[in-house]
């Protein structure tokens, strides 16, 4: 604990700074206006201590923000600099072996939330379940090769042929074109393994419905497909798979959209440049062109799907990252319900905080479960070899930033708005919630009885302002967006949140719900007619 | 018409720009006044009306085995592609469009022929409706520091000024007259805006001509007038919108700035905002990004940049925050000029005045401010959007660059205008169309001359009948943000300057977001409205029937709520999530997941909340209604065509091709 005198540089602020545990805290003390900082020190990036007499320590903070504390005693500010350090060292892992709990989360007491309370919401296997309903009603039609490769051993063998066992799963069921969106990695194509299973597998699949093509989309580019058979894997072979077409549509995975990232958030703080040097340095983050291939490559699977009634394998290497973008993007393009607010709660439960580490489909749940019928309905994917774990980045900023294109192209497509979008970006970070603290679904049992979630803090009643939008009109058409370059943006709310003020945007939603409420007011506020029409009409009669 | 060689083409493709596979057959028309092309498709014969006034450029290019392509830009950023199948029919209608496209007289525009069937009183009262005087009388003129001066009657002193001008009460008739003749095109100072809060005010003129020495004692007592004008400050400011560079070599030419050292208290500043050419160049760039078939993301960032046009509009912008700051915070006064102070000064003093002023930021307010600082203060409209065949060099988008200020003003304070972006994009479109007669000519003294008033209609009246189209729901006059000056942030922001793809791309619909956040806000407003009548006249007839009895109404209307609650499906301010709320509270989510509905109405078995949160049948009963809804309610909806140059007044124009 420690205590000083503090000034920040930005909005320039005097106080007394106080560290804590899980928070840094700045007080400006009685003369001062009651603004006071709390910010949750996992939430510092980096803390930079400059030299002087006055030690001024910058921090950026994960959630975009950059504070500058000068602190007067030189010393004191190179201990607070040493705890700030220390802390972030102690807390991003949840439960450390020795340590015991230390994060945040678990001490987290939310007002009006009682733990326990649901942390269950959204649990996947319903809707594995209901996809099974629907599918089942298709495959009711399906010939014998279908119910053959349903077998476990096959879906075993597939298994073993694709890279860390992560063999094709649904995805999703676009139920009005019966054709299905799955998610697999790389198959591995070493010249002594053998495909035959999962040939037959790919047999069934696209002999699932009469006259179904297939169509596999690789997001990696052709050379790097190639490439990647030094290590035994690649792709398809085409005459193996009768019935799929191949397409490579390149997405960067990994560093790269990390980098642009970082590197766009660093233009944005830069405060300095004229207006042409920010144009060149947007171009050269390379962010919006990542934006832009996401989009289109998930526009190409969704076009297939509903359009073209064909059935869709999305893989890349090792079917993480870049895999779940388009999955998960393509669901919101054709699927009216992912759209809505439970939707996407669903959807990123589902494909981003469930799917990690590798599959085995050794562990799935007994074929008494209704998923069990379909070879690609895992429901429960577990981890196995925790070693290798990678970890898709979640939230991928980029999903979050190719949904904000969305909505901003069909703004009353979607049930959230940008509030639910910067939530989520918020809370991957540092969260009082326990929903991101852990990698991987085993590790989560402590977590979930000793914090709170994230989506009942979401989905409480005063949130709702913030984050639903006021002028969502359900339709069950799919949203196709336009990908030119001319119709994608920055996205100001997140990129430049901390140096445009919210404000004016902020005022123009309360008066979008204001408008919408005042409507349903005025709704409650009618009399019947059905009620009392025959009176009325009397009424109308004798005075007409 | 003399003019037109061949009046119709058969069997002419219309290449559609985004995916130049897509080609629709049909027929083009060529009439006095536009250019028609009809789709063969026999349901929808869908037309696209062009005027020829709108026409920027023909392009013949090389003949292909398909037939021969030409290629039409219009100055309201359309973008035509025929293929039309004889070289022959293609050269003669592009000889005929190079003449019709660039009239030589002011009588052969379509403002001389256009007719929307109004009698003279309501053509009178359309030119009424726009009125300067009220305008000064609003600011708070004539008052003891302010008069009238008729010093510029029958355009005696200048005549691209207006006859009516205000200036300082201590500037005499010999002062003024002086210190005209010491400007350019002897455009003397006059008032632009008066600041009634702490009598501040903005004023224009030409540069002066003071060559390298000259002076003239009367232009410095006229600015000493100005800063008298004023009380509670002491200097006024001199602001230069030239660059600097700019400005000196003008001194060559005995035109120039003023020199600090002469004129007693002032302090004179540059904001380098360049000149015509430079922005007509740099808007021919931007317009060729935008013509670029499926650019990378690269490609459309460096086009953009390259072409420098946000670096212009910031520049203006600028210039305009610096105006209104000085105003507005310091309180002192500013006389704007640039070279002949009707381009550059135009643009800055209406900025600066938008930002000080919420009256410019209301609809009619806005019209005002483009009558009182283009129109009045001879902007010359004919010579910059090239209505009549003229000299290329003078085009130049002076007034869109304006235009878009505004937008990007509107993109950063969604409240704090009354207008919406389309209100914007008709403007602009009537600047160049010349169907009203609002904007012809380069001066007020030759409309007169024309007898525009009398001959043609007014843009205003007809923006002002369609109101509705034009509002901004997200409008709030009352909110901290948007009373008084707009506050910018302090930092110079340059990510808020982006591009306008709703302008220069704004006839590629596919480009466009393709639902409107104002046209359904506006939607529900009406309803709303309507609701609200309706529920009076229900309540006025309910009092009037005795029989019935007041407290049954309310039990009854409760029960028949959630049942009422369709068409605009939004979701509720009551949040039901949790089933213990749920009981108390009758409404649910009109859209809740599935898997949610079936806890809860297990949960409580009442017959309403089964009823709605049923997924399908709500879904499915509000997807129907809500999308129709909307579609037979937005005021730019049903049958009316998306874009507004052709549909509105096709009867007129449909007159004026029969008698061609």
């Amino acid at each position: 604990m420690d205590q000083a005198p503090e000034e920040s540089g930005v909005a320039p602020l005097r106080g007394t700074l106080c560290l804590t545990g899980h928070h840094l805290l700045l007080s400006p003390g009685l003369q001062m206006t009651s603004e006071l900082w709390l910010r949750l020190l996992r939430s510092v990036a980096e803390a930079v201590r400059l030299g002087g007499d006055s030690g001024i320590i910058t921090q950026r903070c994960k959630d975009l923000r950059v504070l500058q504390l000068e602190i007067l005693d030189a010393e004191e500010s190179l201990d607070i600099a040493r705890s700030i350090e220390m802390a972030q060292l102690l807390s991003p892992g949840a439960v450390l072996p020795g340590i015991g709990i230390t994060s945040f989360p678990f001490f987290y007491p939310f007002k009006g939330l009682r733990l326990r309370d649901a942390w269950h919401f959204h649990p996947p296997e319903r809707y594995y379940k209901r996809t099974a309903r629907e599918v089942g009603a298709v495959l009711g039609e399906a010939n014998e090769d279908f119910s053959l490769s349903a077998d476990d051993d096959a879906l075993a063998l597939s298994a073993r042929f694709r890279r860390g066992g992560r063999f094709p799963v649904l995805s999703y069921h676009h139920a009005l074109s019966g054709t299905v969106l799955l998610r697999s990695s790389q198959p591995l194509t070493g010249p002594q393994k053998r495909r035959r299973a999962e040939e037959l597998l790919r047999a069934g699949l696209a002999g699932a419905r009469p006259g179904a093509r297939g169509f596999i989309v690789d997001t990696r580019s052709a050379q790097a497909a190639k490439q990647a058979r030094v290590t035994d894997a690649g792709t398809e072979a085409k005459a193996a798979y009768r019935g799929w077409k191949r397409r490579h549509r390149p997405l960067e995975r990994g560093r790269p959209p990390q980098e642009s990232f970082m590197c766009l958030v660093e233009a944005c703080g830069d405060l300095e440049q004229s207006i042409d040097h920010w144009l060149s340095r947007l171009e050269g983050c390379h962010w919006l062109p990542h934006v832009k291939e996401a989009l289109s490559t998930t526009c190409l699977a969704a076009q297939g799907m509903e359009r073209e009634g064909a059935c869709i394998l999305v893989h890349g290497a090792e079917g993480t990252d870049s895999t779940l973008l388009v999955t998960s993007l393509a669901q919101l393009i054709l699927d009216p319900l992912s759209r809505t607010m439970a939707g996407i709660q669903e959807l990123v439960e589902r494909d981003w905080i469930q799917v990690s580490g590798h599959l085995a489909p050794a562990l799935r749940p007994p074929s008494r479960n209704p998923a069990s019928l379909c070879p690609w309905l895992c429901p429960l994917p577990r981890p196995v070899t925790p070693s290798s774990c990678t970890m898709p980045t979640w939230p991928s900023h980029l999903f979050l930033d190719c949904v904000w294109q969305l909505g901003r192209q069909f703004p009353l497509s979607l049930e959230f708005g940008e509030g639910l979008l910067l939530a989520l970006f918020e809370h991957a970070y540092p969260s009082p919630f326990g929903t991101f603290l852990c990698n991987r679904r085993d590790g989560l049992c402590e977590v979930r009885t000793r914090t709170h979630f994230l989506w009942s803090g979401l989905n409480q009643p005063k949130e709702q302002r913030r984050l639903w939008s006021p002028i969502y009109t359900p339709s069950p058409l799919a949203i196709w967006p336009s990908v030119e370059p001319w119709s994608l943006r920055l996205w100001q709310g997140l990129f430049l949140r901390w140096i445009c003020p919210p404000e004016p945007s902020g005022a123009a939603w309360e008066k979008g719900w204001q408008i919408v409420t005042d409507k349903e007011k005025t709704e409650l506020l009618q009399p019947s007619f059905s009620l009392w029409a025959p009176t009325l009409n009397a009424g109308s009669l004798d005075s007409g | 018409m003399e003019h037109i060689r061949t009046p119709k083409v058969e069997n002419v493709r219309l290449v559609d720009r985004i995916s130049s596979r897509k080609a629709t057959l049909g027929t083009l028309y060529l009439t006095a006044t536009h250019v028609i092309f009809v789709e063969n498709a026999p349901d929808t014969r869908k037309e696209t009306w062009i005027l020829h006034s709108q026409i920027s450029t023909i392009e013949k290019q090389a003949t292909a085995a398909s037939g021969c392509p030409l290629l039409i830009r219009c100055k309201n950023f359309q973008l035509l592609q025929l293929i039309i199948p004889q070289e022959r029919d293609c050269h003669d209608v592009y000889l005929s469009l190079i003449r019709l496209a660039r009239p030589v007289k002011y009588e052969e525009l379509y403002c001389f022929s256009f007719n929307p069937q109004l009698d003279k009183e309501e053509r009178e009262q359309g030119w009424m409706l726009i009125n300067l005087r009220e305008e000064h009388k609003r600011m708070g003129l004539p008052n003891p520091h302010w008069q009238l001066s008729d010093v510029n009657r029958d355009y005696r002193v200048c005549d691209s000024y207006p006859t009516e001008l205000y200036v300082p009460k201590s500037a005499t008739a010999h002062i003024i007259v002086g210190s005209s003749k010491f400007r350019s095109r002897r455009r003397f100072p006059a008032l632009s805006y008066y600041h009634r809060d702490n009598h501040a005010s903005i004023c224009r003129s030409s540069q002066p001509l003071s060559g390298f020495s000259a002076r003239c004692l009367e232009d410095e007592q006229m600015l000493q007038a100005i800063r008298k004008a004023n009380p509670g400050s002491d200097f006024i400011y001199v602001v230069d919108t030239r660059p600097k560079l700019n400005a000196m070599a003008n001194r060559a030419a005995g035109k120039g700035y003023e020199n600090e050292d002469n004129y007693s208290n002032i302090k004179f500043q540059f904001i380098g905002i360049e000149n015509i050419h430079v922005m007509r160049n740099s808007l021919q760039k931007m317009l060729e990004v935008c013509e670029l078939k499926s650019p990378s993301m690269s490609d459309f960032l460096w086009g953009l940049e390259n072409s420098g046009w946000l670096r212009h509009i910031k520049a203006i912008m600028d210039a305009g925050i610096f105006i209104a700051k000085a105003v507005s915070e310091e309180g002192v006064s500013v006389l704007v000029h640039c070279s002949d102070g009707w381009d550059r000064t135009a643009q800055v003093c209406s900025v600066a005045s938008l930002l000080l002023d919420p009256h410019y930021r209301t609809l009619r307010g806005f019209m005002v401010l483009i009558e009182k600082d283009w129109i009045s203060f001879g902007h010359k409209f004919n010579h910059r959007y090239g209505n009549l065949d003229g000299d290329p060099k003078e085009i130049s988008p002076v007034i869109d660059q304006f235009i878009e200020c505004v937008w990007q003003l509107m993109e950063q304070f969604p409240c704090a205008f009354e207008f919406n972006e389309r209100f914007l994009i008709h403007i602009q479109h009537h600047i160049y169309s010349c169907q009203f007669g609002n904007f012809l000519c380069n001066s007020q003294k030759e409309r007169q001359e024309l007898k525009i008033q009398e001959r043609t209609y007014s843009l205003w009246a007809h923006l002002w009948k369609n109101r509705a189209d034009y509002m901004n729901p997200l409008f709030r006059a009352d909110h901290s943000q948007t009373r008084g000056a707009l506050r910018l942030p302090t930092t110079p922001c340059n990510f808020m300057y982006k591009f306008w793809s709703g302008m220069y791309n704004r006839f590629e619909k596919g480009l466009q977001p393709r639902q409107s956040v104002t046209d359904y806000l506006m939607a529900v407003k009406e309803e709303t409205q309507q609701l609200e009548e309706e529920r009076e006249a229900l309540e006025e007839r309910l009092e009037k029937i005795q029989k019935v009895q007041l407290h049954h109404t309310k039990v009854k209307s409760k029960h028949s709520e959630p049942s009422k609650h369709s068409g605009f499906s939004t979701s509720d301010n009551s949040t039901a999530n949790t089933p213990q709320d749920y009981s108390g509270n009758m409404k649910s989510f009109p859209s809740r997941s599935p898997s949610q509905g079936d806890e809860d109405s297990a949960l409580i078995l009442t017959q309403d909340n089964l009823k709605s949160s049923d997924p399908d049948l709500s879904a499915s009963s509000d997807q129907e209604s809500g999308v129709e809804d909307l579609s037979c309610r937005s005021p730019s909806g049903g049958e009316r065509a998306p874009s507004e140059d052709s549909g509105k007044d096709r009867d007129s124009d449909e007159a004026v091709f029969l008698t061609a």
